[in-house]
């Protein structure tokens, strides 16, 4: 054993959701070795959960997360309606969609706008006081302008339609509690327009940097890996109700039109002493080669098209970026953005359709099967809720698969990749601290869902012997 | 019917043979909380909410049950008996698991509404946290002791007003239960109607719709129910 080796360790990782640690791992030569992502927070949700009746859970998980509740309340009611065994109202598979496409457009514009644009148009090596939203509303007004205005308009829209911004319970096994009104109807449709021009101004603004980007894009976590996402029956991207898809590196179909069921039975999970989040891989390919990504850039990858005129055309451009699959995480910003027009489009598309407005939003049944796992695409990736119940429908057993979890292999992959490229000796500067955490920004996860905790997730960077002492700590409080 | 006279916080009452404390206090605008009580029920006296101070007598009365006698003075806010209040409620709160965010009568709940009212944002007694398991045996309903504060509404109004008396109350103190028939499965309880009304009566969420997202409060259905019966007028 060398007595050379280093560890540096990033504590906390600010501008994403929850807390971890990072730690970069030096060999004797001080080159860098591995990095780890270590997930620092632990909530047990699963387990506070059993005991408690099934068509509690779509309010119960809700509160797993605030950003993006819709998803886990949706996945929630999928499951639910699997143990009733009744077919959900079509109306009510549609509200559905729409509340979860706006829930995608307000996270993801949280994601791009708020926790990264600070990086990406101030600079990683800028001044960290002003690293943040508001500094960017300094440099760049219209900018900030244009997020504020789309998480704005998607959170008005869940609140619209499902009564409340965050931790609605609305949808129910079954379906979902109240009717569209013509009235929130036009209400969305007249605002759409507008918001819409925001996405693509936004977007065609990123694209004009991306030759910028190219270091990056080459370094932010760019390999070989699977990609999961959903699909519909004839491979357009979806994101409730749709079936699941996993292809390759070369954008081959491994796996397709999986139920919820059959996709989680390929898929198996490591843990590692050293983080609270569990990393699943795809089971037939082993831990290794098993390796996938959930997400904007996984869905991106996997549909053979969007399905709507202004993200094909986006996504045709995308495609440019890779042969097959994209591979860099670095565009996880731009899938992203092109999911935020998607999901603008789509909702328009679904709510121009009558049947939008019927009224009949529920069955109702109770308990008929002992087991459901449902499946929503979260803005971070596909989200598994799989749940056993008794006679009575009390849950035996819950078994929560979250998109960050998901990204685990990838996220470490990818700071790795990063940590090599950047540190070279073992001098660490703000700026490098600040490029291995937007590694990990690029994936924008939530670590609060995933390991079933709380708060905002802080960065540090310690530089630590083979001994274990500390030779050099950088810090950052949360922000 | 001889009408008496009292003075409830130094304001001049008077009330019928008949009305207790609370009913005056009420009549009156005057608002002395409650949580076991139900227009149209017995009165239960058990939550101890309504203690009023009566001039001459060292202890606390409870406004429900207490007569509204001739020439009492009585006090329903000094700060004696609103620090009691205050301690009831932590004491329900840290008796069994209320967790609001994730319970079906959120911000529709007469205990959460206590605390509110009370500013009460901390419990000073440690949770005792149960883990008491749910009853989801009947078909349409869930009995969910975790919430449940003992108050009797629903073995009161299962036996005065439905008549079937399925709920009653087992063992005594904090080992307390509410249970159908003899502590035998909601569902398989061979008195319950399935009515419903012990539902309704509930304060919290301790029992509840199955599938159902929020509580339904509807404090005068009782006395709609027992003025149709008693005298025919189907009046709300």
């Amino acid at each position: 054993m060398t007595t050379m080796s280093r560890t540096i360790v990033i504590e906390p990782v600010t501008r994403v959701e929850g807390h971890a640690r990072i730690t970069i791992h030096l060999d004797a030569s001080g080159a860098v070795d591995e990095a780890r992502f270590h997930v620092t927070e632990f909530r047990g949700f699963e387990t506070f959960c059993e005991g408690r009746h099934f068509q509690e859970m779509p309010a119960l998980t809700s509160r797993i997360c605030g950003i993006c509740p819709v998803s886990h309340m949706i996945a929630s009611a999928d499951a639910g309606d699997r143990i009733l065994a009744v077919r959900v109202p079509e109306t009510a598979m549609r509200l559905r969609r729409i509340v979860n496409l706006a829930q995608i457009v307000q996270s993801h514009a949280l994601s791009y706008f708020y926790l990264s644009s600070p990086d990406l148009v101030l600079g990683y090596d800028s001044d960290p006081a002003q690293r943040h939203l508001l500094g960017v509303a300094a440099a760049h007004p219209e900018l900030a302008r244009h997020g504020i205005r789309l998480r704005q308009f998607g959170q008005q829209v869940i609140e619209w339609i499902a009564g409340k911004r965050i931790h609605p319970s609305w949808a129910v096994a079954g379906g979902v509690m109240t009717a569209l009104t013509s009235e929130t109807r036009d209400r969305i449709l007249a605002a759409l327009p507008a918001v819409r021009d925001l996405a693509l101004e936004t977007l065609r603004g990123f694209k004009r940097t991306l030759d910028q980007r190219a270091a990056e894009a080459r370094t932010f976590g760019s390999f070989p890996s699977l990609f999961l996402g959903m699909v519909t029956g004839d491979g357009t991207i979806e994101h409730y109700g749709g079936r699941l898809r996993i292809v390759d590196s070369e954008g081959r179909r491994v796996a397709d039109q999986l139920e919820g069921a059959a996709c989680k039975a390929l898929l198996a999970e490591s843990v590692h002493p050293w983080s609270y989040l569990k990393s699943p891989y795809y089971a037939p390919l082993g831990p290794v080669d098993g390796m996938y990504r959930v997400g904007p850039l996984a869905r991106l990858n996997v549909a053979e098209r969007c399905g709507t005129p202004l993200a094909d055309a986006e996504l045709t451009e995308f495609r440019q970026l890779g042969r097959g699959a994209v591979l860099s995480s670095f565009h996880y910003h731009y899938a992203r953005l092109i999911e935020i027009l998607y999901g603008l489009e789509r909702m328009e598309e679904l709510l121009a359709d009558e049947q939008a407005l019927a009224g009949d939003v529920l069955s109702r049944a109770s308990r008929n099967q002992a087991h459901g796992v449902g499946v929503s695409e979260a803005p971070r990736g596909t989200l598994f809720h799989d749940y056993t119940v008794d006679a009575d429908g009390v849950l035996t057993h819950v078994d929560l698969i979250i998109a960050t979890g998901q990204n685990n292999l990838a996220m470490n992959r990818a700071i790795t990749q990063i940590a090599r490229q950047y540190v070279s000796n073992q001098t660490l500067t703000e700026g490098l601290l600040n490029r291995v955490e937007a590694g990990i920004r690029a994936f924008d996860p939530c670590l609060s869902c995933s390991t079933h905790a709380a708060g905002t997730m802080p960065l540090y960077l310690q530089l630590v012997d083979a001994h274990g002492t500390v030779l050099q700590t950088l810090a950052r409080t949360s922000g | 019917m001889s009408v008496r006279t009292l003075t409830i916080n130094g304001q001049p009452v008077s009330a019928t043979e008949e009305q207790t404390i609370l009913d005056v206090a009420r009549e009156h605008g005057i608002d002395i909380p409650t949580l076991c009580h139900f227009d149209g029920l017995s009165e239960h006296a058990g939550c101890r909410l309504c203690l009023v101070e009566i001039a001459g007598s060292p202890k606390l009365h409870a406004a429900c049950v207490t007569p509204a006698a001739e020439g009492i003075e009585v006090t329903t806010h000094s700060d004696r008996v609103t620090a009691y209040r205050r301690q009831i409620v932590e004491l329900l709160l840290a008796e069994r698991n209320h967790v609001c965010s994730v319970c079906v009568a959120n911000r529709n709940c007469e205990l959460q509404d206590l605390a509110v009212a009370m500013n009460l944002h901390h419990v000073r007694y440690e949770p005792q946290d149960p883990q008491l398991a749910l009853d989801a045996s009947h078909p349409r309903f869930i009995m969910d002791p975790n919430r449940c504060v003992l108050c009797t509404r629903c073995v009161r109004v299962c036996d005065e007003i439905e008549g079937a008396h399925t709920w009653d109350v087992m063992a005594r103190g904090r080992r307390a239960m509410i249970v159908s028939d003899l502590n035998q499965p909601w569902g398989e309880s061979p008195s319950c109607t399935g009515c419903g009304k012990c539902v309704r009566v509930c304060p919290t969420g301790a029992l509840f719709e199955k599938g159902a997202t929020t509580t339904v409060r509807d404090p005068d259905f009782l006395t709609y129910l027992k003025t149709a019966r008693e005298q025919k007028l189907w009046i709300r």
